[in-house]
């Protein structure tokens, strides 16, 4: 073995240090052996092989304090705010990352124990510079949160009196702020482990350790894809996204201006929690009213739009699939993507540019929303476009960077001028006093009032696949999807498994209905063919299924293929309400998949508004000369290597 | 070597290190590692773990792939020895690593060489080359069928928490070197998750004494406790320092007098992470039993100013902390920055009390030995020195009445 045999073997994608426990958690453990007798102050438990201590405790009701531990990340130990005294150990073991492979006895809370978690958090405090009132985490930090719980009340090690780091704003989207960093690396396990960007990482030593890019650039000089799965983690006010409240306070109070929002499916999933409801309490109509008295215009559901992705993307698979397989056309790319994440829009750029032409033009629902409000929807009510201010309500850091991108001026001006996340409409709310839960109810605006359910299950995992799924498979077949799927629910296509495969045989053809006629003249080239389509989720399975295409493996045989830059889908995006956590998100899906069984029109092309948007306005059909005009666009081979001003 | 080597001759000199690894070849695995046992040989690089204890738990795990690391990060501050051992003996440190991965079923030796030693090197190639060349290292080693064992000698880039051996196996993956949570342990989940031996430079050439020599002549040196020989690195006011070569259990008081230091103040024994041992105590032993050292002897004579070796040494370890955990990353520059308080007469009596348990925290909580040992040598200063530190003018006073 040489140097360079051993650098050649695949490093793991992060270092063990960062992996923590290696003992595999019995998965059986009615096995014999399988369960470990513990002791925990004084409570006799028994627990699977291989279980923390951090996990053993909380199934007795023991609380044990913990910063750098996340449950979507992998372990650290390196916060050591969790640490506990084992019988027969001379030092103390963090909690979180100590496998229980034999009896323990544990005890959670000993003196050098309650020293040791208040130097913990009096250190840490005294790197830790800026005001909890001015701070965006104010009320939601978890440090500040433990200072309660441990009763600090001195700076026994000092405090900062100035700021030592810059902050770096220069991302659309991802804010950083090194004053707040508490270095738990929660950040770089996400970025590097979570979603496989790599963008974070610790550099120095000592305590000159800090967070950074490669070379120390600013953010928005490196291949982050402002996915904000680091804010979500971020225990602290060290990372946020982009906040732009003020400017639209500002446009609202302008009585010159008309300030539409267009509202996506995920927020409503999850605004409740800011206002202490249970996650997965949907609201999406008191969000309405509360829209409306914020002093917003009109209010629209994204969903339309959505829908209106469903026609065009699933339009646009049906041309590469007739391209591909009838007319023998070599430049058709398959499988094709979808490209409604901003966040993988920009994965796929800067990660496997060469795929760029298997993304679908279509727009993203957002900036197919922002063409149409600053055009048809301007032209309808005739008000001068250059009024509108055209806001979004999005799940996601991401679609502020999206909405700056350059070429999304279709409209002749910037299609959308603010992508809000849930949290800021959230904090707009708490300002204007509306408390979302005790508002009533009201509906959204027309001209783009009606909503399908298969706009709703965009903001889940498979959503898009499935929705695309309900409207081609009508279209192909001239039958009801119920008929093919109970209620229409694609079950294969759901739950939050990190890729998802399905094989959908198409069970027979009918007529070509009239909204694509002038694209195919018959079905029979499909008759009693197999659609491969597959659905993934977070980067790093984007990564895994991007890989294997490369290989040629199951994946390159695809048709279709869905990615969300976050883990569970929008539900789970980076601008959602913190904290973020497998339960959490698994709540919000089943607010999204229940609403979508409430919806009476469940399927995108029987979306009245969209096809009268359609009839009036896009009259050369879906795909044709307008929609091309406004509802596509092109992307950027960014590749991985910038260069820099 | 421009450094001098020899305070005294060294037994390693008259050792034939193939002879060694021929007897060891010739018994069975497990027999190997009993002789170690049996031998009571702890590791040399200062934690003193039982060197057959870690053979025998990596030689009970399963699994085709096993490592043996010779960790020659040799980075404590006033330890040198390591380097002596290299550059002069060298085939008894790479038998030992064939002894090991015979012991314990590895095929792959890897020397982790501190960055600063880079230049041993070529000299270290030289040496595996023709040992390959002889049949002592490659395929079949020393004729026994089967039993393939190689070497290559990797760099280290200069951190001193790459001598941590989970933060030496880190860096030899390519990461940064950090420590890994503990368990499992090298000896289960490794150098790339497979079971590890990580020994320290002394203790694989030490190994390769037992087997040339025998238990019984091992252990007519040392105590019950700790047998053995043991080398060390002298250094500071004295009138003859370098790598000597002592029986563990020998006092502090002998020892000076061997390297000419009889008049010190105080000795630091076992580096920066050691611990200080005053004048009153030079009656003690140098022991895993009394004061358990990896060798290093720093000698203050009677002019030295404690506080300031305290602030060196914290110096150090404020700058060498991985930055990973927060007792070991804050806690060593509000250490610092405390003996700064101290020189200039700014630190309360309160501060000091809460500095001795912030070091209590230190020694318990930190994730590694790093963060776990680096307060001891202040507080040990503190502890012998507080009336000497506690009386001395306040830099500032010294200044003004200079003026």
């Amino acid at each position: 073995m040489t140097d360079d045999q051993r650098n050649e073997e695949k490093a793991p994608r992060i270092p063990t240090s960062q992996v923590g426990s290696t003992v595999p958690v019995s998965d059986n453990p009615e096995a014999i052996g399988a369960l470990v007798s513990v002791t925990i102050d004084g409570i006799e438990t028994k627990v699977p092989f291989g279980m923390t201590v951090l996990d053993a405790a909380r199934t007795v009701g023991v609380d044990i304090p913990t910063l750098c531990n996340h449950p979507d990340l992998k372990v650290a130990g390196v916060c050591r705010m969790c640490v506990v005294d084992i019988e027969g150990q001379r030092t103390l073991q963090a909690a979180c990352v100590y496998p229980i492979t034999n009896t323990l006895t544990v005890s959670t809370h000993t003196r050098r124990v309650r020293k040791a978690r208040r130097h913990v958090l009096e250190l840490l405090l005294s790197e830790h510079y800026g005001e909890c009132y001015s701070c965006v985490r104010n009320g939601n930090c978890e440090l500040q949160a433990l200072a309660e719980e441990y009763g600090i009340s001195e700076f026994t090690f000092g405090h900062p009196e100035k700021s030592r780091f810059a902050p770096d704003l220069s991302s659309y989207s991802v804010m950083r702020d090194m004053d707040k960093c508490i270095r738990c690396r929660r950040c770089v396990r996400t970025c590097i482990d979570l979603q496989e960007v790599g963008v974070l990482e610790a550099i120095n030593r000592s305590d000159e350790t800090v967070i950074a890019t490669f070379e120390d650039l600013p953010l928005g000089d490196v291949v982050c894809i402002n996915c904000g799965q680091c804010v979500n983690r971020c225990p602290t006010g060290a990372l946020y996204a982009k906040d732009e409240t003020d400017a639209v306070w500002a446009a609202i109070d302008d009585p010159t201006k008309h300030v539409v929002i267009q509202t996506a499916p995920a927020p409503r999933a999850a605004m409740g929690e800011l206002f202490g409801l249970e996650p997965g309490t949907p609201v999406t109509f008191e969000m309405n009213t509360a829209l409306r008295r914020a002093g917003f215009d009109r209010v629209f559901d994204t969903n339309f739009t959505a829908d209106l992705t469903i026609i065009e993307e699933g339009t646009e698979l049906i041309q590469r699939l007739y391209g591909a397989l009838v007319t023998g056309d070599k430049d058709v790319a398959l499988p094709q993507f979808t490209s409604c994440s901003p966040g993988w829009v920009k994965y796929l750029e800067h990660f496997y540019p060469e795929y760029l032409p298997n993304a679908s033009t279509a727009k993203s629902p957002q900036q197919m929303f922002g063409a149409l409000i600053k055009t048809y929807y301007a032209g309808k009510l005739d008000i001068d476009p250059a009024s509108i201010v055209s806001c979004a309500l999005m799940p996601c850091s991401a679609k502020k960077f999206e909405c700056n991108r350059p070429e999304m001026h279709d409209s002749g001006f910037k299609d959308v001028d603010f992508g809000l996340t849930t949290r800021e409409l959230g904090k707009m709310f708490k300002e204007a006093g509306l408390h979302l839960p005790s508002l009533p109810k009201s509906d959204f605006d027309d001209p783009f009032g009606t909503a399908t359910g298969s706009g709703v299950i965009f903001g889940a995992t498979g959503g898009v696949m499935e929705a695309a799924l309900r409207t081609v498979l009508e279209l192909i077949t001239g039958e009801k999807v119920e008929s093919i799927y109970d209620h229409g629910d694609i079950v294969p296509l759901r739950g939050f498994e990190g890729v998802k495969y399905a094989e959908i045989t198409v069970p027979k053809v009918g007529p070509v209905p009239a909204i694509i006629a002038h694209l195919v003249p018959d079905w029979n080239w499909v008759d009693g063919a197999t659609l491969k389509v597959a659905v993934a989720h977070g980067t790093a399975n984007a990564k895994k299924v991007m890989d294997d295409i490369k290989a040629g493996g199951k994946f390159s045989e695809c048709h279709f293929i869905e990615f969300m830059a976050c883990p569970g889908g929008c539900l789970g995006g980076g601008g959602q309400p913190i904290p973020t956590t497998p339960e959490i998100r698994a709540a919000r899906a089943r607010a999204i998949y229940s609403e979508d069984s409430a919806y009476a029109v469940r399927k995108s092309h029987e979306n009245a508004a969209v096809l009268a948007t359609y009839a009036e306005f896009l009259t050369d059909g879906p795909c044709g000369h307008k929609s091309h005009e406004l509802l596509h666009t092109e992307y950027t081979a960014r590749g991985k290597y910038i260069p820099q001003r | 070597m421009s450094i001098q080597t020899q305070g005294n001759t060294l037994t390693f000199a008259s050792i034939d290190a193939d002879a060694g690894l021929r007897t060891a070849l010739a018994m069975s695995r497990p027999d190997i590692i009993d002789t170690v046992s049996d031998s009571g040989m702890k590791g040399r690089g200062g934690a003193g773990f039982p060197t057959g204890m870690k053979w025998n738990f990596a030689g009970a795990e399963k699994g085709d792939k096993k490592y043996i690391i010779c960790n020659a990060d040799e980075g404590e501050p006033g330890t040198f020895k390591d380097r002596v051992i290299l550059s002069e003996f060298p085939d008894l440190v790479f038998a030992g690593m064939a002894i090991a991965g015979r012991a314990i079923g590895a095929a792959e030796g890897i020397v982790y060489l501190r960055g600063e030693y880079s230049y041993l090197r070529s000299h270290l190639n030289a040496v595996i080359k023709k040992r390959r060349a002889a049949g002592l290292l490659g395929k079949d080693v020393g004729g026994v069928k089967g039993f393939d064992f190689d070497i290559i000698v990797a760099l280290g880039a200069g951190a001193y928490i790459c001598g941590e051996e989970t933060a030496l196996i880190e860096s030899l993956e390519g990461f940064r070197g950090e420590p890994r949570n503990r368990p499992p342990f090298p000896v289960v989940a490794g150098y790339r998750y497979a079971p590890t031996v990580v020994n320290n430079v002394e203790t694989l050439a030490s190994a390769a004494c037992i087997f040339a020599k025998g238990v019984d002549w091992f252990k007519s040196f040392g105590t019950d406790r700790s047998t053995g020989f043991k080398l060390f690195s002298i250094s500071g006011d004295c009138a003859k320092p370098g790598v000597y070569e002592f029986p563990f259990g020998i006092t502090v008081a002998d020892l000076l007098k061997e390297v000419g230091g009889e008049n010190a103040k105080a000795v630091q024994i076992g580096g920066a992470s050691g611990t200080c041992v005053p004048r009153t105590q030079f009656a003690r032993r140098m022991a895993f039993e009394d004061i358990p050292t990896g060798g290093s002897v720093i000698v203050f004579g009677p002019q030295t100013d404690m506080l300031a070796v305290a602030e060196n040494f914290l110096e150090f370890f404020a700058d060498e902390s991985c930055g990973q955990c927060t007792p070991c990353r804050v806690g060593n520059a509000k250490m610092l920055a405390a003996a700064g308080q101290l020189k200039d007469g700014v630190c309360s009596a309160e501060y000091l009390a809460e500095l001795r348990e912030l070091s209590g925290t230190m020694q318990v909580a930190s994730k590694c030995g790093l963060g776990q040992t680096s307060s001891n040598a202040f507080m040990s200063i503190l502890e012998h020195f507080g009336d000497e530190i506690m009386s001395r003018p306040a830099q500032a006073e010294t200044a003004r009445t200079s003026a």
